[in-house]
């Protein structure tokens, strides 16, 4: 197992989308931000602060739990329902940007597009995803990434964040290895 | 937990999981959405051999939000009123490869006793078994208290409920009594001697025959739907002897906490228990009791269908 | 001559003996009777067996004639036999009712027939156990099956003055009722024992004030017109007090345990499965540590089976809809086994009396239920105490399987049974002879 990025890194990297982000959609105010729950909606939330502090105004920042939406629920047991938290606004005719922690088969990325879907409408729908490791299993490209990180399909991506885990950092492990 | 049988077999955390997923599931419903993908390809057989149009009805919406195939299969028509038996319907709906059963039945035990069977081999929901529970309606109940008494999570501790009326032949208050307890709440039955259980001492509630006395100290108070049938096995000397000491009316209402509310499982004896400006008191939330149900048993659903089998508690993050 | 020479067994007394059996009766209890023998006895060695005078039945539902599929004279008695039982009493509940003499006589004859053992007809107390009018009670017993016990057994005679009618015309040829002491307006629709299991599981509860009242009625009725009642399967620890009270007032009153209301409490609904089902229900704890008690002390008398065999279509169903009734021939030593003899509460010669030796003298069976003496009629089963079986209600001689025992291992075996000097039971196996009837 070993760090393939460190907090600093990480912070560097969310800075960066937040300007991409904002550059892209010529600024905050169409903007909202959807976190994919978990780690993807503290993701967003720390996203929508450095927006904030750039634009010196809040942007709408919300989740959406895809739990429902997914393929793979009978492979698994039962998993508990996340929140979804749509900000009042709606995302009617906004730039609708997914945030989630890591983009891997596109899967949940699939689940999110129809779980918004039932949301509403809006005008366009963006990606940003922290880590890329490829292997993608559906047409799904992220328009903003923190790292692409090359991995083989045995290892696995491990995102902390100082919220949940007390630490932010990017791991990978080989099969086997202890998580 | 493959099936949802009775609250005795629910963990706290298992109620809790029920209460939190159910609470999802209302905020999905009460956005512009009303069918998820969820359960699609899985069918879901509504076997209602006991008249119960308002729970099937909710099962059925809760089913088809998720997206799932319901079929029908009532009494009135059907072979079992024609003398089929139980284990003739139960092999029938395994052969046409139902994911799950709902049953509602005058049987008490009839809902395990299905479960237990080796005839079938899907999930079994009870949706009302005699006079013994009602898991879904405890659940919805317990659902409404925490959405309007609670801070809308955890569990119901510190409050107290009253269940009062016909406790002797309520799967309503069985089901309710267990799982209000569970959740930490102090439950108080209010009832004539008559309609209370020999071994209801067993149970982890208080009993009460003061229904006034009651009052002041309650957070909810849950009526049971009294039949006027009863007399005539001698359980009350009359009705109107009946409402007098066990109705809830405009003095009993004024005896109640600002913050108190009214609920009643459905459908009401307007007049008997409850009087209709009880029931359509500011205080009452018995319609929004139906709105509940309905997140609650898609909840149950989810939870029982969607995934692998498994324990309600060992939901995997 | 027909000899057997029985060796190496124990005696219900505790003594180690050889039995000689010739000509249908005893002809010698006494240790190493083999080195005087001439060789023309078939010689069993029953080491590490108790030997124990034939069991008597007083209550057995056989459903012949009218349920045939549930059970018949022959199934029943094959049953009877492969328990340790040597007779057995028809129950009148039959269709038609046995209350009229041409019934008896014919399942008499059906006993007859069968040759497994005594069948002894029980005749109805009213006319189609309605409660209504006595029955033929002179007739069936001057009839060929010659009826001293009486019961309207799954009714209860609960009108009073039916009752005391019936125990007083009983008198003049030395009759017995035996209630099924039920009061019927407090367990309409009845489903189990009313307490806390029953509170939970909300089915409709059988208080047992029912029955305790019907038995404190009856043996006062008995002692006001002097003559006998019986009191069928006793369920409660109230029950066994009325009746200790009764014989301490010297009231002539006797009562009877079903083995499974000495091992079996209503914690058994929780499963909802009605093979728990039972008529009286199965109660609590405590009852069942009054009437293990009340069998040791001798308040009860005898242990009865209440054998009541039902097809599975009639247990196959909701708990509300299935039949009250549980199989008891084939089970009932190794539940007395297991319930009073493992826990010291009784010896081997109690258990004599129980199931043997009183039974036969509450029902005037003058050829059963004499021990093992010499020159007395042969009824005779072995017991091995130390062997251990599993219950496979697809192995029950009974044409019906409702056991509640299935799949369990229960201690203690028979071994065999002699009846009039004929094994019908050998190494736990049916004798050929006899599997060739009905």
């Amino acid at each position: 197992m070993s760090v393939a990025l460190p907090a600093v890194d990480i912070a560097r990297a969310l800075t960066r989308i937040s300007h991409e982000i904002l550059e892209k959609n010529n600024g905050s105010a169409s903007i909202v931000l959807l976190g994919i729950p978990t780690r993807g909606a503290h993701l967003a939330q720390r996203i929508a602060a450095t927006i904030a502090a750039i634009e010196g105004t809040p942007v709408s920042v919300g989740t959406l739990d895809i739990t429902l939406h997914r393929d793979d629920l009978r492979m698994r047991p039962p998993r508990p329902l996340m929140t979804t938290m749509i900000p009042a606004s709606g995302i009617e005719g906004m730039n609708v940007v997914l945030i989630d922690d890591v983009l891997y088969s596109g899967r949940t990325i699939r689940a999110a597009l129809d779980a918004l879907g039932e949301v509403g409408r809006p005008k366009t729908v963006q990606l940003a995803v922290l880590v890329d490791r490829g292997h993608r299993q559906l047409p799904i490209r992220a328009d903003f990434v923190g790292k692409n990180l090359p991995t083989s399909i045995n290892q696995s991506v491990r995102v902390h964040v100082v919220e949940i885990d007390g630490v932010d950092e990017v791991l990978i492990a080989n099969e086997g290895e202890v998580r | 937990m493959k099936h949802l049988l009775s609250i005795s077999d629910l963990s706290h955390g298992d109620a809790l999981s029920i209460l939190d997923t159910a609470h999802e599931m209302a905020r999905v419903s009460s956005s512009s959405v009303k069918k998820l993908p969820t359960l699609r390809g899985r069918t879901i057989v509504n076997l209602f051999l006991e008249d119960s149009t308002r729970t099937r009805i909710s099962f059925e919406a809760a089913a088809k939000r998720l997206s799932a195939d319901v079929i029908n299969f009532s009494a009135k028509g059907s072979s079992v009123s024609k003398g089929e038996s139980l284990k003739d319907t139960a092999q029938t709906l395994q052969a046409m490869g139902a994911d799950a059963v709902i049953i509602r039945h005058s049987a008490s035990g009839s809902a395990q006793w299905l479960a237990d069977s080796h005839w079938m081999s899907g999930i079994v929901i009870n949706a009302g078994d005699g006079t013994h529970e009602h898991p879904t309606q405890a659940l919805l109940d317990a659902f409404t208290i925490r959405r309007h008494l609670g801070a809308g999570s955890g569990d119901l501790q510190g409050l107290t409920i009253a269940i009062v009326g016909d406790v002797l032949h309520s799967r309503v208050a069985r089901s309710n009594v267990l799982l209000l307890s569970l959740l930490g709440a102090s439950v108080v039955l209010v009832a004539p001697p008559t309609l209370l259980p020999v071994g209801v001492e067993s149970w982890p509630a208080r009993v009460s025959y003061d229904f006034d006395s009651v009052l002041p100290e309650v957070d909810a108070v849950m009526m049971l739907r009294v039949q006027q049938e009863r007399m005539n096995d001698y359980f009350f000397p009359t009705a109107r002897e009946y409402s007098h000491y066990f109705g809830l009316n405009r003095d009993r209402l004024a005896l109640m906490k600002r913050s108190a509310i009214i609920m009643h499982p459905g459908p009401m004896n307007r007049g008997l228990e409850i009087t209709a400006e009880c029931a359509d008191s500011a205080r009452s939330v018995i319609v929004e009791q139906v709105t509940n149900g309905v997140s609650v048993r898609m909840a149950v659903l989810y939870l029982l269908l969607a995934g692998l089998p498994t324990e309600f508690g060992g939901v995997d993050a | 001559m027909n000899s057997f020479l029985l060796t190496n067994a124990t005696l219900p007394g505790g003594s180690a003996s050889d039995i000689l059996i010739v000509d249908g009766r005893f002809a010698q209890v006494a240790p190493n009777l083999a080195l005087s023998q001439d060789g023309t006895a078939r010689v069993l060695d029953l080491t590490g067996c108790v030997l124990l005078p034939g069991f008597v039945d007083l209550h057995t539902h056989l459903r012949e004639p009218g349920r045939e599929d549930a059970e018949t004279v022959a199934s029943g008695s094959r049953a009877g036999a492969k328990g340790g039982f040597t007779a057995l009493s028809a129950m009148a509940n039959t269709f038609p009712v046995a209350d009229t003499a041409g019934v008896v006589e014919q399942v008499f004859r059906l006993g007859k027939l069968c040759g497994l053992l005594d069948v002894f007809p029980i005749g109805a107390v009213t006319q189609g156990i309605a409660g209504k009018h006595l029955a033929e009670l002179g007739a069936m017993a001057d009839s060929a099956a010659h009826v001293r016990v009486f019961s309207d057994d799954g009714n209860c005679v609960f009108d009073p003055m039916v009752m005391r009618r019936a125990l007083e015309y009983v008198k003049q040829f030395g009759g017995v009722i035996a209630q099924h002491a039920q009061e019927p307006t407090l367990t309409q629709g009845a489903q189990m024992n009313e307490g806390i299991v029953s509170s939970r599981l909300g089915l409709k509860g059988w208080p047992a004030v029912a029955e305790e009242a019907i038995i404190a009625r009856d043996v006062l009725l008995a002692d006001h017109v002097q003559s006998r009642v019986h009191i069928c399967h006793l369920t409660t620890a109230g029950g066994v007090e009325i009746v200790r009270w009764a014989k301490a007032r010297g009231i002539q009153v006797s009562a009877e345990v079903t083995p499974h209301h000495l091992l079996l409490t209503d914690e058994k609904a929780i499963s909802f499965d009605p093979i728990y089902k039972v008529n009286p229900p199965l109660r609590t704890h405590s009852d069942v540590m009054a009437l293990r008690e009340g069998l040791a002390d001798g308040t009860i008398d005898i242990v009865a089976t209440d054998h009541a065999p039902h097809p599975n279509e009639n247990k196959e169903c909701e708990w509300q809809e299935a039949a009250f009734g549980m199989l008891g021939l084939e089970t009932a030593y190794s539940i007395l086994q297991a319930t009073m003899i493992d826990t010291k509460l009784m010896g081997w010669s109690d258990l004599a009396d129980r199931m043997s030796t009183a039974p036969a003298r509450i029902g005037g069976y003058s050829q059963q239920g004499q021990g093992l003496t010499v020159g007395g009629p042969a009824h005779l089963v072995a017991v091995n105490p130390h062997k251990s079986w599993t219950v496979d209600r697809d192995l029950l001689q009974s044409r019906s399987r409702n056991t509640p025992y299935h799949g369990i291992e229960l201690p203690g075996q028979v071994v065999a049974t002699f009846f009039n000097g004929i094994p019908t039971l050998l190494e736990g196996e049916l004798t050929t002879e006899v599997s060739a009837h009905g």
